[in-house]
Parts: C-alpha cells; structure tokens; sequence
C-alpha cells in the first residue's frame, strides 16, 4: 500500500471540510450527551431506586449495534446528521452517565456535610461544591466519550453521512488505499487533538488539583 | 429575655431524639447553655452528644421537645438562614478541598450576600486571628497541615461573627501536641470574642481544660450531670461518672487550681541544693554542693496550676519548687510539704462543698460556690505554632 501524495494535495479543501464535519457532529454529540446525562446522574445519585434503572438502560442502549441505531433511527430522522448525532449521543450517555455518578458519589459527606452546615441550599451545594469536586471524574468520562464518538461517527457513512467515513468507502469502492490511510490518520490526529484540549480544559477548571502537599 | 449576666443561648427543654431505626439517640434532654460560656458535651460514642449538637443547627431535627436558640425556637425558623446565624466547626475540619483557604473562611459571608470584596477582606482579618499567615489565604486545604486546616475550620465558623459556635470533636484528628496548642489558641479567641460554644468531645481532660460546664452524657442519650469542671471533678454524681472521669480525677482537679495561693519562702542557702540563678535572677538549675551536678529546674508562675507544682516538686531533686514572676525573675521557693498541704486542702474543700450543697446534680444552672472554682488556664508558653 502506497500514499499518493498528490491526492492528498489536490483534495486539500475536501478533507478539511470532512475533518471539520466529522468533529462536528463528535462534538455536538458529547454535549447534547452531557445535557441529558448531568440531570439523570443527579437523580440516580440522590434517589438510589433508579440509579440501578438508569444505569442499567444506558447500558442496554450501549449495546445495540451501531448500524441497528441508525437504521432504526431512519424513519423518525431521514438520512440526516441528526440521525448521526442522535446515534452517537445515544453511545455518549452511558460512558457520561457512569461517570458523573461516580464523580458525584466520591464527593467526601464531610465536604456536603459542612456546605450544609454553612447554611448552603441543596441547588447551591450541588452547583457549587458537588459538580466542581466531580469535575476530574466527570472529564475523564468527557474524554472518553468524546474518542468514543469520534472514531463511531465513521458509521454514519451507511446513511450518508460519517465525515472523514467517506474517505474508506471512497477507496475502498475505487481500490485506492490512499483515501482509507488519510481517513485514519486524520480520524487519529482529531481524537488526538481533542483529547488533548480536554486535558487541558480540566487542568484550568480545577486548580486545586494541581499543586501536590507542600512543607506547611 | 432579660439581658445581661445569666442570659440562657441555648435552652434544650425535655428534648427526644429517636432515629427511624428506632435507636434513642437523645433522652428526654432539659439542658441550659448561658451565654458566653464554654458547655462541653461528653460521653463515650453513641451517647447521643453530637446529636444534640446537631439539633441546635438544624442538622437533625427533634422528635419532640423544643430548643431555643437566644429565645427562639428553632424549628420555626429557616434551617439554612439559622445555620448561617451558628458558627459550626467538624473534624479534620470538613474544608472544602477546591476552595482556597480564603474563600474557605468567606464561606458564610458570601451565602450572606456580603460580596465577594468585602467577605475576603473579612476572611483575611480571620487568618491572622487564627494565627495563619496572609500567605495561606491563597493555598488549598490540603497544603496545609491538620492542625492549619483546624484553625482554618474555626476561622470560617467564626467569619459572620456568630454569637453561637458548634464544635464537634474539632481536634480529634490532630496529633497531642498540636491538639494542645489549638486548645489554648480556643482558650485565647474565647476570651476576646466571648462567644456561646458548645463543645463535643469524647476526651474527658480537654473537656476539664475548656469547658465553663461540662455535661456528661451515658449510652442512650441520657444527660448524667452538668456542672463546672471542680464540682464535676470533687462530687461526680454517680459511679458512671466517677468511672468515666477515671482515676486521677483527684489530679486532674488539681490542674484547675492555680499556684498562686501556696506560701513561698526565700531559696535555699547553705545546704546541699542551690538554686543557680542568672544575671536578671532567672533560675537556672539545681546545684548539688556536694558533686557540683547541676539538674535543670522549671521555674513556675502563679498561673501554672497546682498539678504541674505537684510534678516538679517530685522531678526537683531539693523538693523545692522555684517560683518566678511573670518575667521569669525569681520570687521564693515552695516545699514539697506545701503543694501537698495546699492539694489535700483545695480536695478537701470541693468535698465539702459539696456536703453544704446537697441536692442531686441535675441538668440545671446552679452553681456551687466552690472556692477554687477559678478556672487557670494556665501554661500558654507554647501558644504560637
């Protein structure tokens, strides 16, 4: 298998336009997958009878087959990128549900306990205390979600849609690798480059987790 | 309510407490906490003490009975708003880990809308009363020691100025001597600040150290006695008491009366001990004439308490107990004979205090007029940290 460079220079304009297109719909996904699993994971924290329900589903969810997702998903959305969003939104939940649950779980009481103590309101609290101490739980969910969606969003190349997916039906119809290696190694390089911005937005939004125990 | 001396802040008026697992966490509780005062809850876990700390804030609620907070019931008000009216303390502080220190001590003014400006200014004023560095304010909690993060805790209980402070064994998770330093620092800020505290310990002799009043609880949230550290020390009400106050009760009294009254002569001359002094007549050591071995002596104040004469009237090798001012220049020497005469006699005189004073010990306010009742406090050489 050889790359013809010349192809990939003559397309230039093309891939960018996939590549943007494909992180698009990764990235829509992961945060229509948070606004739904944020208030789901706080109901399963607080009300234990349907932690068990709500992971559970999101788990069932997971497992159906990516193209039976959006086959099913066709006569309610059309072969539109709604239907791929949806889909991967749909992949997104159970690795946010989880991990907001767990992050909301490891708050130490003693902490919910003294914002309480203080005079905090409930709402107050969670906003406040319990979401910023669930935050590095919770962004290791993003993350992988985030990998997650978009390596899926190839599939979506079945209905027409798949961003940089295009690129391996392309060459596979034609025989032509060089289409299919691009395709993965721009797939690998926006994985790469997300994951990378969200290690770095963490590391911003927790600051107290940066500096280890020093001489009191 | 009347104001002025005797003011009750806290009144606990037949108070039950029983869980939804059907433990009775609290009895039947009539207690009355005075303004200004230190009342320390004591009792071995499960007797119900931190309950009813809880149930002064609102943490838990009443079954039945009712709690007054400065007159008011409790229950008819706004938990929140009442909880940011009560300055609370936890163990190993309950900071919040993402916080830094400051904001941590802003806490309460910012729930109170004070903005965020002036709730540091105030948090800042709080680090150095607590005896931390301005420098600490930008740190988290977690870089600081276990003792820092207590003071940390006691500074953001004490941010809107509450007339009421919670303690719920503050210091439990600190090492001896740190716990020490911290209960001297409370001794201090008590004196400057005159707040009502209510204080949870399982630790009988912190209880005797800070404690105004101290109420000792039994398993099943059963209140045994209230009374002032002396009295409970001289006449505990029943053997569950005595036992709980252990057996050097008779010791421990001796560490709430002060020096100041045992006779002193001049020092020694001409025999075998010589108290060597300096240049600004500050002791030094016990010369023995006869070897010319030198021990090295602890010099006493007035303040320091009958307890520690008693322990360097038996580590001096003379007998003798050095006595300074408060400079540490030398004023007299005491015997051993003294001390002994003075702690059999401040024994005496809580027994019989409590023969003229007869009546059970129960929950209420009444004071014996025991005569070394004064509370010394004494030994704040090692207060900073």
């Amino acid at each position: 298998m050889t790359v013809e460079w010349s192809w990939i220079s003559d397309h230039t304009g093309d891939l960018t336009a996939l590549s943007l297109s494909h992180l698009q719909a990764a990235l829509t996904a992961v945060l229509l997958g948070l606004v739904i699993s944020l208030p789901l994971a706080v109901v399963a924290h607080r009300v234990r009878p349907l932690r068990g329900l709500l992971l559970g589903l999101s788990n069932v969810l997971f497992t159906i087959p990516s193209i039976a997702v959006f086959v099913l998903l066709l006569p309610v959305s059309g072969l539109t990128r709604t239907t791929t969003v949806i889909g991967l939104t749909i992949y997104t939940l159970v690795v946010l549900l989880r991990n907001t649950v767990e992050g909301l779980d490891s708050v130490p009481a003693r902490t919910k306990e003294a914002a309480k103590a203080m005079g905090t309101r409930p709402l107050r609290t969670l906003l406040t205390v319990e979401l910023p101490l669930a935050l590095p739980v919770i962004m290791a969910g993003v993350r992988i979600a985030t990998v997650m969606a978009i390596s899926l969003v190839s599939v979506a190349t079945y209905i027409g849609d798949g961003g940089l997916g295009q690129l391996f039906t392309d060459g596979f119809q034609r025989n032509f690798p060089t289409p299919v290696i691009v395709g993965v190694v721009l797939t690998l390089l926006l994985a790469l480059v997300a994951d990378a911005l969200l290690v770095t937005l963490q590391y911003v939004l927790t600051p107290w987790t940066r500096r280890q125990k020093q001489g009191a | 309510m009347q104001p002025g001396k005797g003011l009750l802040m806290i009144q606990f008026d037949t108070v039950h407490k029983r869980f939804p697992n059907g433990t009775t966490a609290v009895h039947d509780l009539t207690l009355e906490m005075p303004e200004g005062g230190v009342t320390v809850l004591v009792g071995s876990s499960g007797c119900g003490k931190t309950t009813t700390l809880r149930m002064i804030n609102r943490m838990v609620d009443p079954t039945s009975g009712t709690i007054r907070v400065n007159g008011r019931d409790v229950l008819e008000q706004d938990a929140a708003e009442l909880r940011r009216s009560i300055g609370y303390v936890i163990q190993q502080s309950g900071l919040f880990p993402h916080r830094t220190v400051l904001d941590n001590i802003a806490t309460v003014p910012l729930l109170l809308g004070w903005g965020r400006r002036k709730a540091r200014a105030r948090a800042s004023e709080l680090l150095e009363t607590v005896g931390l560095s301005a420098d600490a304010g930008k740190r988290y909690p977690h870089q600081l020691s276990g003792g820092q993060q207590q003071r940390v805790g006691v500074a953001r209980a004490l941010a809107a100025d509450p007339p009421v402070l919670l303690m719920d064994e503050p210091f439990g998770a600190v090492d001896p001597v740190v716990r020490t330093q911290l209960q001297d620092e409370l001794l201090r800020l008590q004196r400057e600040l005159n707040k009502t505290i209510v204080f949870v310990t399982h630790d009988i002799d912190e209880a005797v150290r800070l404690g105004d009043r101290i109420a000792v609880f039994r398993t099943g949230g059963h209140l045994v006695q209230c009374d002032g550290p002396a009295e409970l020390l001289a006449r505990p009400a029943d053997a569950f008491v005595a036992d709980f106050l252990g057996a050097e009760r008779g010791l421990k009294l001796l560490s709430l009366t002060t020096l100041a009254e045992v006779p002193q002569g001049p020092a020694p001359e001409g025999t075998r001990w010589e108290l060597t002094l300096d240049a600004a007549r500050k002791p030094l050591a016990w010369r023995d004439t006869e070897t010319d071995a030198e021990t090295p002596v602890r010099a006493l104040r007035d303040t320091d308490s009958l307890l520690s004469a008693l322990n360097e009237s038996i580590a001096a090798p003379s007998g003798l107990v050095a006595r300074v001012d408060a400079d540490g220049h030398l004023t007299g020497v005491t015997s051993r004979e003294d001390i002994h005469d003075r702690a059999g006699h401040v024994h005496a005189g809580h027994l019989h205090a409590g023969q003229a004073d007869a009546g059970p010990t129960d929950a209420g306010t009444a004071d014996t007029g025991t005569a070394d009742a004064g509370h010394p406090h004494g030994e704040e050489s090692t207060v900073t940290a």
